[in-house]
């Protein structure tokens, strides 16, 4: 399918759409932490840097002088750019994008979510039944974030094939490929434009419904910024999510001695789950350099993309002990799974939530899982990391 | 006043981000506000009973905004 050619020096000409990096990306950057802590690549627009430690991942994160959100995804070519407050605003119009969404994602506005994503699990485990076989990540993990954000927007939850569709095309094809991205932009901005008629004059219990009515230093939203936020909504929790989850699921098929020791010592599930986020970080961002610096020893040339990997700053071992091992009792853990700074994860409260019920819940009803045998693990590509295809044997 | 110091613990709110790590940890400590950032409860006074959870809190924020000191 693929043109490219393969990755021989990960320092001078990284790539990561390559299968050796989708497939098991670690040994790659401890590799680079090694002996060349910000990789560089040309195969990108204007070069692409690649920070493998944590001190500098941090540094660009808490860096918006330098450093612009306005590209949050490394690509081939710098499409034009399409903005979707907050994640590509940068300060000061940053603050207010981002306040107004914050309560709608705080702790207690969250909890309250609890025992539809229980339900929802449940539906989802009931419709696996009996089966000895199934896939986790196709027939479970990938519908849970879907189904929970459809229901704070208030759209159909039966439409997740298509919001999965336009993710793919956003996030995983259009890395390479950029003639997608504007058809599924398109796509979904009609999709949103008729959700907001429906609303018309009469407003839900809803996401679509609140931003149609917030006001933001006094103003309604304009329709570029409301469209922004929705797209942003429907596209950042979905495989993100999904793809925490399924690397949970798979650490724990393939490690049956966590696996029993959680179903044993259910109190150790909040730092399980920590410990999954942090050695399986699903998310990584991307900057524009707006200013020429340097980091970490290294020049940023003005223009170039930067792959900001959160996931690697997680295997930092001079961030964590231990940091190549999966310890699911880790009671320290510092990790960046949701980002550094300003960008935290507007949503990592329901990530959190999500993962803890979604776990919680397979255990509660498949104790005993493994990969099936010969089963082919598929893992998405590029920004978001997760097992896409995750066949397992239930017994 | 007394002679004896008491532990006590501080949110630097220009540094939190709401991760939420410490309202998980430590609830008898911190909660989060409105925006989901963090907040001392009460005047921050740590308990000998609660030493070790603030101490927790302290490790697991991702932003370093939490601080401890003998006062």
């Amino acid at each position: 399918m693929s043109a490219r050619e393969p990755v021989k020096d990960w320092a001078a000409d990284f790539d990561h759409r390559d299968p050796a990096w989708n497939e098991n990306p670690f040994p790659i950057w401890d590799e680079l932490r090694g002996r060349c802590p910000v990789a560089h690549s040309e195969r990108f627009q204007d070069g692409a840097y690649f920070p493998s430690r944590y001190a500098e991942v941090r540094e660009i994160a808490y860096d918006s002088e330098h450093f612009s959100s306005r590209r949050v995804i490394v690509r081939e070519t710098k499409t034009p750019i399409s903005s979707s407050p907050p994640i590509t605003s940068d300060p000061p119009e940053h603050t207010p994008a981002r306040k107004l969404l914050l309560p709608a994602f705080a702790p207690h506005a969250i909890a309250r979510l609890e025992p539809r994503a229980r339900a929802l699990c449940r539906e989802l485990l009931n419709a696996i039944g009996d089966a000895k076989t199934c896939d986790a990540a196709v027939d479970y993990a990938q519908h849970i974030p879907v189904r929970l954000i459809a229901h704070m927007l208030g759209v159909p939850e039966q439409d997740g094939d298509l919001f999965r569709r336009w993710i793919h095309l956003v996030l995983e094809v259009g890395i390479s490929d950029e003639s997608v991205i504007m058809p599924a932009l398109q796509e979904m901005a009609a999709y949103f434009g008729a959700e907001i008629k429906k609303r018309g004059t009469h407003r839900g219990d809803d996401l679509i419904s609140f931003l149609l009515d917030a006001k933001m230093e006094g103003r309604p939203l304009s329709d570029a910024h409301l469209q922004g936020t929705l797209r942003l909504l429907l596209i950042a929790g979905i495989d993100t999510t999904w793809s925490g989850i399924g690397a949970s699921l798979w650490h724990l098929a393939t490690h049956p001695e966590d696996r029993r020791r959680l179903v044993a010592e259910p109190a150790l599930m909040p730092t399980a789950i920590e410990e999954f986020l942090r050695a399986y970080a699903p998310v990584t961002m991307a900057r524009e350099v707006v200013k020429e610096t340097a980091v970490g020893g290294c020049p940023f040339k003005e223009g170039g993309q930067v792959l900001l990997s959160f996931p690697a700053a997680n295997r930092d071992p001079a961030m964590f002990a231990d940091a190549d091992k999966v310890l699911i009792d880790r009671a320290e853990n510092r990790h960046s799974a949701f980002g550094l700074g300003r960008h935290r994860c507007i949503g990592s409260n329901l990530a959190r939530l999500e993962m803890t019920v979604a776990i919680e819940e397979w255990l509660a009803r498949f104790p005993e899982f493994r990969l099936a045998d010969g089963a082919k693990v598929k893992w998405s590509e590029g920004t978001v990391r997760g097992p896409r295809r995750l066949p397992f044997t239930l017994s | 006043m007394s002679a004896s110091k008491v532990l006590r613990v501080r949110v630097e709110s220009e540094r939190c981000q709401g991760h939420n790590r410490c309202c998980s940890l430590a609830p008898e400590l911190f909660e989060a506000d409105e925006l989901g950032n963090a907040l001392v409860k009460g005047d921050g006074t740590v308990s000998p009973a609660l030493e070790a959870k603030a101490r927790l809190a302290l490790a697991n924020c991702p932003e370093h905004a939490i601080r401890l000191s003998q006062e």
